[in-house]
């Protein structure tokens, strides 16, 4: 584990290096590109601190340990990339419906299928959301840097242990494999999820306004019943639309009423922009530039970079779309958060959308040209 | 030892029964309590790990322990996290032919090859039966189901054998006719510091009637479905009664019976897992029978006694490193010890 000072290492390296320090002490996973560094390096990690590295017959097997080891106690980690996230999503919505604490990286790598294997994407931005089946409420994180890897990281355990859910990170094969500077911090915040400290307690339904339950582990004598069917909220299956309808309401309403605290976005240039780009992960990298460049000529661009993808911080762009003449969605896909864009800020501002297939980030220049004939 | 009333006052959730009536699972339950019962395992220390189909309801909800009741065919997976996390969780997965040796027998496999401690209980009862008895890996060639209404093109896995290939350290096969040696087995398979493996062919009277083609009143039902598998189990570590033939009907078994009987032979019906409902002809001459039997006009052909039968027993009781051991050892050497 690195000590507090700067480094040079790659993305996946700090995302290795967040999760051991925010206290995941399992790694379960398969291999995939482009994430296979993650669970390289916790390969050699994990043992040194009292944690276990297993490597699972495949992505299902993968996610499935980490929900027994978090029941066991564990803060798990699973890493994929986009085929093997979509063979986790059946265990996700039972992560869900379970409440289990769990992280799942997503390097997102450039598909549809095998696609392009090992270059980037931002195609699974959907696929965290409504990737799994059911009704619920997804937490994903994006980072854009080797810094957000770790930092970003941490935040997602964090947020997995206080509301109880699997949260998603989002990252992509350029930012999991750029070599950056890495500033590790002395101190940071260590969540860790409520356990009972009474002889009774019901793991799957609370009084307490969070509507967070308390959370037992195996073998603390609770006879735990957990189950992915429709259950009491003291585990026992209970098919009635009451019981069903109370449980899926409660367990995606924790997220909902948790958004302020959860959404993070990073603003830069925004407080007087006319025009605005709207971005995530790598793409963000290139905007964030085209901004600056247009900021010295003299033209008041702005760029709103989502931290958080889901829950979508509406509120942030409904204020930026009241505000902004144009903005212009920056996205390695064929264009899916535009749609989300559209659907919160529609007719409240000109919503334009840069995509990009191929593999390949957009180029300064590309958001540059765009936003010039974008202004106003 | 304890009357299955205190037994259920101890281990079982109380007023759930989700079996249908004659189900074997009760069975398998009353076997799997017994066994920790008399071996006085703590209910803390037991986390019982199921997936989805009949079998996967054993524990959850009827066990009073720490259940985990996971997607299809996962069980395995779930339960290798928890116990790699927690090596003391005396973890049991129950799982089912369809759950365990279908979609999930990729973990199944890779569980035995591993040789984690963990103790799976594999219930075949030779179909899908919650989803409505569609053809399984384990469902017999030719076996009329509801997705095979011409007979199953497919042939049945050999599960047991298939992981004790894997590399199971603890690989048993009973019947629910087997109480006394399913419980004993299982009481082996907790002390086994490896992958432990049961399968239990059991009766499922809802669906199995149509499957295997047994009729018989909802009461008799069961207790055919018991004897069928007891008559069509065999064991090879340990001498088996050989004075005996089947006669496999022409028309009806009752008429093949009748003229059976009427040449003073000790015959009598039962029914057989692949021969059907065959008239069971013991002789201490059987040289003679089988050439006076075969050429009866009520008679199809004969049978041997072991012919269409399934092996049953303790066919792995072995040594090799358990996987938490071995992972403690990585951690051993991560750390320069």
């Amino acid at each position: 584990m690195l000590k507090p000072g700067k480094y040079l290492v790659m993305g996946n390296i700090a995302c290795a290096e967040g999760a051991l320090r925010a206290g995941c002490r399992l790694f379960a996973g398969y291999p995939i590109t482009p994430a296979n560094e993650i669970a390289e390096y916790l390969s050699s990690e994990m043992p040194k601190f009292n944690g276990y590295f297993i490597q699972m017959e495949d992505e299902i097997a993968s996610i499935a340990a980490c929900i027994g080891a978090s029941w066991a106690g564990a803060k798990p980690m699973t890493a994929t990339s986009g085929p093997g996230f979509s063979l986790m999503q059946e265990n996700l919505s039972y992560a869900h419906m379970t409440e289990t604490p769990l992280v799942v990286v997503d390097v997102q790598r450039s598909g549809p299928s095998t696609g392009q294997s090992t270059d980037p994407s931002q195609q699974d931005f959907y696929q965290a959301r409504y990737g799994a089946h059911g009704d619920y409420e997804v937490v994903a994180l994006s980072p854009w840097s080797c810094q957000e890897m770790y930092e970003l990281t941490i935040r997602a355990f964090n947020l997995a242990e206080k509301y109880r859910t699997p949260v998603i990170f989002l990252a992509d094969g350029m930012i999991g494999h750029i070599k950056e500077e890495l500033v590790v911090p002395k101190d940071i915040d260590v969540i860790n999820r409520k356990g009972p400290i009474g002889d009774k307690c019901t793991p799957f339904g609370t009084d307490d306004p969070s509507l967070v339950p308390e959370m037992p582990k195996f073998g603390q004598g609770y006879k735990l019943q957990v189950t992915g069917s429709s259950h009491r909220s003291t585990g026992v299956r209970d098919y009635s639309p009451q019981v069903h309808t109370e449980l899926v309401n409660r367990i995606r309403n924790k997220i909902l009423r948790a958004e302020p605290e959860i959404r993070d976005v990073a603003k830069i240039e925004i407080d007087d922009a006319e025009i605005a780009v709207i971005a995530f992960g790598a793409s963000a990298r290139p905007s964030y530039g085209a901004v600056k460049k247009l900021r010295a000529e003299g033209v008041k661009a702005g760029l709103l970079r989502l931290k958080t993808l889901w829950p979508f911080p509406e509120e942030e762009i409904m204020a930026l779309a009241n505000q902004a003449k144009a903005v212009l969605v920056v996205e390695m896909n064929t264009g899916k958060m535009v749609r989300e864009v559209q659907r919160v800020a529609c007719n409240h501002t000109k919503i334009a959308s840069l995509t990009r297939l191929g593999g390949i980030t957009p180029t300064l220049s590309d958001v540059y040209n765009e936003l010039r004939r974008l202004k106003p | 030892m304890k009357s299955l009333k205190q037994l259920k006052s101890e281990y079982i959730v109380e007023n759930l029964n989700a079996f249908c009536p004659g189900c074997g699972n009760g069975m398998i339950l009353n076997c799997f309590i017994r066994a920790i019962d008399e071996m006085g395992v703590n209910l803390n220390d037991i986390l019982s790990v199921s997936g989805i189909g009949c079998s996967s309801w054993i524990p959850s909800p009827h066990f009073r322990g720490d259940t985990l009741h996971t997607t299809h065919g996962r069980a395995i997976a779930f339960a290798t996290g928890a116990k790699v996390y927690n090596p003391n969780l005396r973890t049991v997965v129950f799982t089912g032919d369809g759950d365990g040796a279908g979609i999930g027998g990729n973990h199944l496999i890779h569980a035995a090859r591993r040789n984690i401690g963990i103790t799976c209980i594999l219930v075949n009862n030779m179909n899908y039966a919650m989803t409505g008895g569609q053809i399984a890996p384990t469902t017999l060639h030719d076996a009329k189901t509801s997705t095979s209404p011409y007979g199953n093109p497919e042939q049945p896995f050999n599960i047991a054998k298939l992981v004790a290939a894997a590399g199971a350290t603890y690989v048993a096969k009973w019947t629910t006719y087997h109480v006394m040696e399913l419980t004993q087995s299982i009481k082996e398979a907790l002390n086994n510091n490896g992958f432990s493996f049961i399968e239990v062919m059991s009766q499922c009277p809802t669906q199995q009637r149509n499957i295997l083609n047994i009729r018989a009143s909802p009461q008799d039902l069961p207790y055919r479905l018991l004897d069928m598998l007891g008559e069509s189990a065999y064991r090879a570590d340990r001498p088996e009664k050989e004075n005996y033939l089947y006669a496999v009907p022409l028309k009806t078994p009752e008429e093949s019976e009748k003229e059976i009987a009427g040449l003073g032979y000790n015959a009598k019906l039962v029914d057989h897992i692949t021969l059907g409902r065959v008239v069971r002809v013991e002789s201490e001459k059987l040289v003679d029978a089988k050439s006076q039997l075969k050429s009866l006009q009520t008679v199809r052909r004969l049978a041997d006694h072991l012919e269409g039968k399934f092996e049953v027993g303790v066919f792995v009781h072995s040594k090799r490193l358990e996987y938490t051991e071995a992972l403690r050892e990585v951690s051993r050497r991560a750390k320069g010890e």
